[in-house]
């Protein structure tokens, strides 16, 4: 029994579709071991019992030999995602006590082909942040370490997600990406991570933060874990006018599909002041890996990749300070009593939002507002047709792009920054592949100096997941990561 | 563009979030430091070039007029901080 942890989610469907293990000892295997690492603070809720019966069902499916292709699988889900039934509150004050008397349609076909949710994982309030730190529950932990035992954020907003797939908390994790979300996390604890296009997961039930941008994906350990999942997440779907009616080619095929003779672009831009010396290394390594399974690497540029942080910093904006605009205390959430409708709106967003969230729905309100919108906004889109042109010229002489996942590993919880930019600055690598609406994926590929992973980032055309897991995967195959974070459950095993 | 107390005020205002007065130098300084940052845009060269707000590459699909849904009103009252009647109750709007 020690070893259930251990397995992939590949490995665990054989041994529960070969009955040497049940969906229900997998489940209160991951519900112990959500507990014995609750000082990560990385579960908002564990739904135990909750997940015993949804195991049980898949037992007996399992029994009737109808298993779906994740029967079984004990999956955590970002608090943003509504569940029917339990809580779900984006992280956020002002959603307290919010019980969705529906299912998101991601977490929806996740149940459907038979996964098991074991509990609501933590995030940042309403996605916004890098660390996890802007979270009304408090800050997730990195199961991760240096040698002087700080505590390191898991990356963020979907940290959380990524700290309980770390720790073996979970087998897999939902999280979502607006700006890297995904990426980054995944990157900081040593996982897979994989923002799709968008439109091919719905956005319907995920609680809206930047409805241009926002993209829910999954995070694992491995790489083929990670096609599995995003195999059952994906789908058209009516209820979200933006979903993509493009099938799903079976992304098992892309596993194994090797990289000779392709064309992976390595963009002269992806460098900053203030990266870590070991991610450079990690990426010049990385483009040998490929160079040596047969890719040919290509020279690109990108040229308006230092402009797409700002860019994105009026446009994610912009559209939350309009997504948020529904909190007012009348229909649910928070609400602060007061004399008028007005100062009742006023004073619950000011007790029920938080300090970053209520930053940015005052850019955004700014942004937007009379005399600013053509300057401010307006600009904004304009050079993210720029960034999104970029992307199409190059996919144009290559079939994927390969870049570091963040510019450092984590950072310690609770890091004094003066200024919010220096925050913002995480995502550099990530935020293009959003503006752009291309799918990416983030591969663990070493440790730096202090023991702490480092993630490649993988970018790929609209629709072209699966040459973004043929790629992963060679990665995955050549790094032979194995490291494990000290603080996971099961920890000497 | 820089953005002063009075400012920060009325984007409150505009945004329906109550900030104390003795918070609005403090933010104004914060939105400056990102404001500020986020003006390297005007470096580039934006003329001809249009607005990109979605990404999609498809229009907004339509669905036929029609009920599909309805009939749910416990649901839709089940997370309101004040009901009465089957109504959402707000403070007093006009006298």
């Amino acid at each position: 029994m020690s070893d259930i942890l251990s397995m992939t989610a590949v490995e665990a469907r054989a041994a529960l579709d070969k009955k040497t293990i049940s969906a229900v000892e997998l489940a209160t295997a991951y519900i112990a071991a959500a507990e014995e690492t609750s000082s990560l603070n990385n579960y908002v809720a564990v739904t135990a019992d909750h997940a015993l019966s949804m195991a049980a069902q898949s037992d007996k499916r399992i029994a009737a030999g109808e298993a779906g292709i994740l029967e079984g699988i004990p999956v955590g889900v970002k608090d943003l995602f509504c569940t029917a039934g339990v809580a779900s509150t984006a992280c956020s004050r002002i959603l307290q006590g919010f019980i969705p008397p529906y299912e998101s349609t991601v977490t929806a076909n996740l149940w459907q082909a038979g996964g098991v949710m074991l509990g609501k994982l933590n995030c940042d309030e309403f996605a916004m942040g890098s660390g996890n730190e802007t979270s009304a529950y408090g800050p997730a932990i990195n199961p991760w370490q240096a040698g002087d035992g700080v505590d390191l954020v898991p990356g963020g907003s979907s940290g959380g997600s990524a700290s309980a797939v770390a720790a073996r908390a979970a087998l897999m994790a939902t999280g979502t990406d607006t700006g890297g979300s995904i990426r980054q996390p995944a990157a900081f604890c040593g996982i897979v991570g994989l923002k799709p296009t968008y439109g091919r997961c719905s956005r319907w039930g995920i609680v809206a933060f930047a409805s241009s941008l926002d993209q829910a994906g999954p995070f694992s350990r491995t790489v083929a874990d990670n096609a599995l999942m995003m195999q059952a997440m994906a789908s058209h779907d009516p209820k979200d006018s933006t979903s993509a009616d493009e099938p799903m080619p079976d992304l098992s095929a892309a596993l194994d599909a090797g990289v000779k003779g392709m064309r992976v672009g390595v963009p002269r831009e992806y460098v900053m002041d203030g990266m870590d010396p070991d991610v450079v290394a990690l990426w010049q390594t990385g483009q040998a890996w490929l160079r040596d399974a047969g890719a040919e690497l290509v020279d690109i540029s990108l040229p308006h990749t230092k402009y797409a942080l700002p860019a994105y910093y009026i446009i994610a904006p912009a559209e939350a300070s309009s997504n948020l605009a529904r909190y007012d205390g009348v229909r649910y959430g928070l609400r602060v009593e007061a004399d008028s409708l007005d100062d009742m709106y006023g004073e619950t967003r000011a007790a029920g939002f938080g300090e970053e969230v209520q930053r940015r729905i005052m850019i955004g309100t700014y942004v937007l507002s009379a005399g600013y919108y053509d300057a401010y906004y307006l600009k904004a889109q304009r050079v993210r047709r720029l960034i999104k042109d970029d992307f199409d010229t190059a996919f144009q002489s290559v079939d994927a792009i390969l870049t570091p996942a963040t510019p450092t590993a984590a950072f310690p919880v609770g890091r004094t920054v003066d200024d919010p930019v220096t925050n913002y600055l995480n995502d550099v690598f990530t935020v293009p592949a959003n503006l752009a609406g291309l799918p990416g994926i983030s591969v663990p590929a070493g440790l730096n100096a202090d023991g702490l992973p480092l993630g490649l980032q993988v970018l790929g055309r609209p629709f072209d997941e699966a040459t973004l897991y043929s790629v992963g995967r060679v990665i995955e195959d050549a790094a032979g990561f194995s490291a494990t974070p000290t603080r996971r459950a099961g920890g000497t095993s | 563009m820089s953005v002063d107390k009075t400012t920060v005020a009325k984007i409150a205002r505009l945004a329906r979030i109550n900030v104390p007065e003795e918070r609005q130098e403090q933010l104004a300084s914060e939105l400056n430091g990102i404001l500020d940052w986020i003006a390297e845009l005007d470096q580039v060269d934006t003329d001809n070039v249009e607005p990109l707000a979605s990404v999609t590459g498809h229009g907004l699909p339509q669905r036929d007029d029609a009920v599909t849904d309805g009939n749910r009103v416990d649901e839709v009252l089940a997370n309101v901080p004040e009901t009465a009647s089957g109504f959402f109750v707000v403070p007093k709007v006009v006298e």
